[in-house]
């Protein structure tokens, strides 16, 4: 993340009070604008902002003719701070490399409650484009005062304003923001941008702009910040989420030279300025705990949901289901299983923290900085504008760093040695503390009319939550029935579960579109004539014929014992349409995923070459997580620790892809980075199926469950 | 016990007295400030750590100081020599070999190493001599496609 000058001098001196603000934005163009659904951003912030409450992102044309773009939005791989750049570099007529992206800065950027949810494009673009639409408006304002003419004469062009009737003549940007403080509010709906012909920036493919920080090592990530004094500590942590110390020795621990203990309530840690001196001390607390422990594990985990689900909510709800059944040729009942898996980013969470005298500074492996601000100040106690998170490159997130308890245990022992601490987990805790996708159960029944039409769908969705969870086809009675949420259910699950990359739509797609299979091969009809049949939406058709087409198969009844899967969703706006060619092997049950189509209509495309990168990662990590991902446990004990147990897709298990683009500019760009994910689950599972003639029922299909049910035939 | 353990490091002699059961992980990060080698894991199953010994890629989160006395350590910091970037580090930028990026300083040099002893390397050799070093983001093709090219460049053939 490159930074302006004005930028740098505001990082190296102290926390920005508002008239700091203003001296650091100084003179230039600065067009303030609101991001996103106003309500929920009221909603949400409520945490004391101590900016304006009018806006939530600004851009800034300075005196050198930069343009900086600030924003709480986080770059975690998955390209926003080039695509942002992209669209703001076109509308505001700039070449990219003009563009600064300063994100995630709590001082600099106002509030933003988090980098999730494929929203990034979706919902920050548009006001981006307007502002920076506005901002030129401004630009050719000052040129026309400036020369004395009309300003219809004049227009913009690679950083310059040019005039039509004097083409010899050029004022830059930077030149005309010189010694001025101009400030504009963007209201809904003022502002006129550029309609996509137009465009030579946004739509174009475009490489990463930070990759070469990345590829020298000089990337700074949360853990790569090291300060005068700082202490690395070692947490002491229980054996299981059910346990409660009762008692922790450390006098063996306080003998290791320079090793600092800290017992704090909840907090035992040994700190030191060698980290595997902390290590050492910390093996040396001996501690003992109670630990009643509940008897669940993977075996018995899905008849505790059932037997603990609370009251559901209904998501849709039309026509009669009994009326359906009544009028139903075939019925069929399946009951889909999904176990626990992990955000399994390659980097831990990792937090550096400092305290000095009222104020804090955090660096944070984080994707939502201003809600580590805000638990950072409640733990501490202090106010949150008190509290800066700096930006860093984050090392994957996945929706994994939305809970950063490793920010907070290094603020507090920060404060309380009164020297910077670096808290970084290793992987045995990453996989201890991470909020995985919950395991989560759909009942699903669903009937067929004599013309292979679906007559209803009655699901009834447990702890995955309600995303992608309405029929995609053209059914006249349906229901669908979410009861506990996608994640967050503490009280349930015997560990923390959170966001995992399209959150239960891994699993409500896994389960709405095996069972569309089920019915398909129930009617006799090849698995994509019976979408087909049963889709009215065009838009979906489109995307399914152009991975069929791109695909080039022709399908046939399942199973047809040539491996080959479809699925579609629709995720929160953006299409999707995926196709699998698999080869599952009969002695083992090892399935190798040889190909997969997925075609993808997300709207406008901004970046189309980072689009498939999104694209990509996303099946790719998808694989695995229907293949291999298990979280293994017994009670609140995580027993899986480290990759060699925790099976992610590997070189070797990366699959020809190959991705359409569906040219739809006319709508507003929608979401990519978790979309494609969410339909692997299921397309693997109906390849499986139509390789060995035999479905699971049960996400991972690992070796050992696929030749369960082979040999049972 | 302290011990002074002389090495080569990125080309020039190191010297330092550290406890010799260190990993070289955690003293080039520390002491040498050298953070673009990445802890991932601490037992050699992701290769986020990998650094160059002798020119073979190696894990250094489980490699003590004590194995690395008198050897040639290269970093990602080193790899270019002094030039601004390796074929390999080029190639990864032109072929968005990236996301995250925290893998990749493991990525190149694993590849590095690679290179060294097949120049030549079949998509199926890359599999398998980069088939440890793992990706959450799954940039693997693209991985690939940019080990594919740097060779090329490296062989003295055309960068496409």
């Amino acid at each position: 993340m490159k930074d302006n000058n004005n930028v740098q001098e505001a990082r190296a001196g102290l926390l920005l009070n508002r008239r700091d603000f203003i001296k650091l934005t100084g003179s230039g163009i600065l067009v303030f604008f609101t991001v996103g659904d106003i309500d929920v951003f009221a909603q949400q912030r409520g945490f004391g902002s101590d900016y304006p409450t009018d806006f939530n992102a600004y851009l800034r044309i300075g005196e050198d003719g930069r343009v900086t773009c600030f924003s709480a939005k986080i770059e975690m791989g998955q390209g926003v701070i080039t695509s942002l750049a992209q669209m703001l570099a076109e509308e505001l007529d700039v070449e990219l490399t003009s563009v600064d992206m300063v994100m995630g800065d709590t001082s600099l950027c106002p509030y933003d409650f988090a980098t999730v949810g494929s929203r990034s494009t979706k919902y920050f673009g548009p006001p981006l484009r307007k502002a920076a639409a506005e901002a030129r408006a401004v630009l050719i304002q000052l040129a026309a005062e400036s020369l004395n003419v009309n300003p219809d004469r004049l227009y913009s062009e690679n950083g310059v304003i040019r005039d039509r009737e004097d083409p010899g003549m050029k004022i830059p940007y930077g030149q005309l923001a010189k010694g001025k403080r101009i400030e504009r509010h963007l209201k809904e709906g003022e502002v006129a941008i550029k309609h996509y012909s137009r465009h030579r920036i946004s739509g174009k493919a475009t490489l990463r702009t930070d990759s070469m920080e990345k590829v020298t090592g000089k990337a700074k990530f949360a853990g790569d910040i090291s300060l005068p004094g700082m202490l690395y500590a070692r947490i002491l942590r229980p054996p299981s989420h059910s346990a409660r110390v009762t008692k922790a020795d450390v006098s063996a621990a306080k003998k290791i030279t320079g090793a600092i203990i800290i017992e704090e309530k909840d907090l035992v840690a040994a700190l030191h300025e060698i980290p595997e001196e902390a290590e050492k001390a910390l093996g040396q607390i001996k501690a003992e705990y109670e630990i009643p422990e509940k008897d669940l594990d993977n075996k018995n985990i899905f008849e505790y949901l059932e037997k603990n689900a609370p009251q559901g909510q209904m998501v849709t709800q039309k026509g009669d289901i009994d009326s359906g059944r009544k009028q139903a040729a075939v019925s069929i009942k399946s009951r889909f299983l999904n176990h626990y898996v992990a955000h399994a980013a390659i980097e831990t969470h990792t937090a550096v923290a400092a305290v000095e005298k009222d104020e804090v500074k955090v660096w944070s492996s984080t994707q939502s900085p201003f809600m580590v601000r805000s638990s950072v100040a409640r733990a501490l106690g202090f106010p949150p504008e008190k509290v800066r998170v700096f930006p860093v490159h984050v090392g994957g997130g996945f929706g994994g760093k939305t809970t950063n308890l490793e920010t907070v245990e290094a603020a507090r022992l920060a404060k309380l040695t009164g020297r910077p601490v670096q808290v970084a987990y290793t992987r045995k805790e990453e996989f201890f503390y991470d909020a995985f996708r919950p395991a989560a159960v759909v009942k699903a029944e669903s009937g067929l009319d004599k013309e292979g039409k679906i007559i209803y769908w009655n699901f009834e969705i447990l702890f995955a939550g309600t995303r992608s969870s309405e029929p995609i086809y053209d059914i006249p009675h349906q229901q669908v029935l979410a009861m506990g949420g996608g994640f967050g259910q503490e009280s349930i699950h015997p560990f923390n579960t959170g966001a995992w990359r399209g959150p239960g739509s891994n699993t409500n797609v896994y389960a709405m579109e095996s069972q569309t299979d089920i019915m398909a091969q129930a009617a006799g009809i090849d698995p994509l004539s019976f979408r087909m049949k049963n889709l009215v939406d065009e838009r979906m058709k489109r995307v399914l014929k152009a991975a069929a087409d791109k695909f080039g198969h022709s399908f046939t009844k399942g199973p047809s014992g040539k491996g080959v899967g479809i699925a579609c969703t629709d995720y929160l706006g953006t299409y999707v349409a995926t196709m699998a060619k698999v080869k599952v092997d009969k002695e083992n049950g090892g399935v190798r995923v040889e190909r997969i189509v997925c075609a993808q209509d997300m709207g406008e495309i901004i970046n189309p070459q980072g689009a498939m990168l999104q694209i990509e990662g996303g099946i790719t990590m998808a694989i695995s997580a229907a293949l291999s991902e298990e979280v293994r446990f017994r009670g609140g004990s995580v027993l899986t620790e480290n990759f060699d147990s925790y099976d992610i897709t590997r070189f070797s298990g990366a699959p020809q892809i190959d991705v359409v683009l569906i040219d739809n500019n006319d709508m507003a760009p929608q979401g990519c980075g978790e979309p494609a994910c969410t339909t692997v689950g299921a397309v693997l599972a109906n390849a499986v199926c139509d390789a060995i003639g035999v479905r699971l029922y049960e996400l991972p299909m690992t070796q050992e469950r696929i030749k369960k049910v082979m040999m049972k035939g | 016990m302290e011990e002074d353990i002389q090495f080569s490091l990125n080309g020039k002699k190191a010297n330092i007295s550290v406890e010799g059961e260190r990993t070289l992980l955690s003293v080039l990060r520390k002491e040498f400030g050298l953070t673009g080698t990445k802890y991932g894991c601490g037992e050699g199953n992701c290769g986020a750590c990998t650094v160059l010994i002798d020119n073979k890629a190696v894990r250094s989160c489980i490699t003590t100081m004590e194995e690395v006395a008198g050897r040639e350590v290269i970093t990602i910091e080193g790899l270019a020599g002094g030039k601004d970037l390796h074929p390999l580090q080029k190639a990864f930028i032109k072929h968005d070999a990236t996301q995250c990026g925290f893998c990749t300083p493991g990525m190149v040099l694993t590849a590095y190493s690679l290179l060294r002893e097949n120049s030549t390397p079949t998509e199926s050799e890359i599999i398998y001599a980069m088939d440890d070093n793992l990706c959450r983001c799954g940039s693997y093709k693209r991985i690939i496609q940019a080990i594919q090219t740097a060779a090329e460049e490296m062989r003295g053939g055309q960068v496409k």
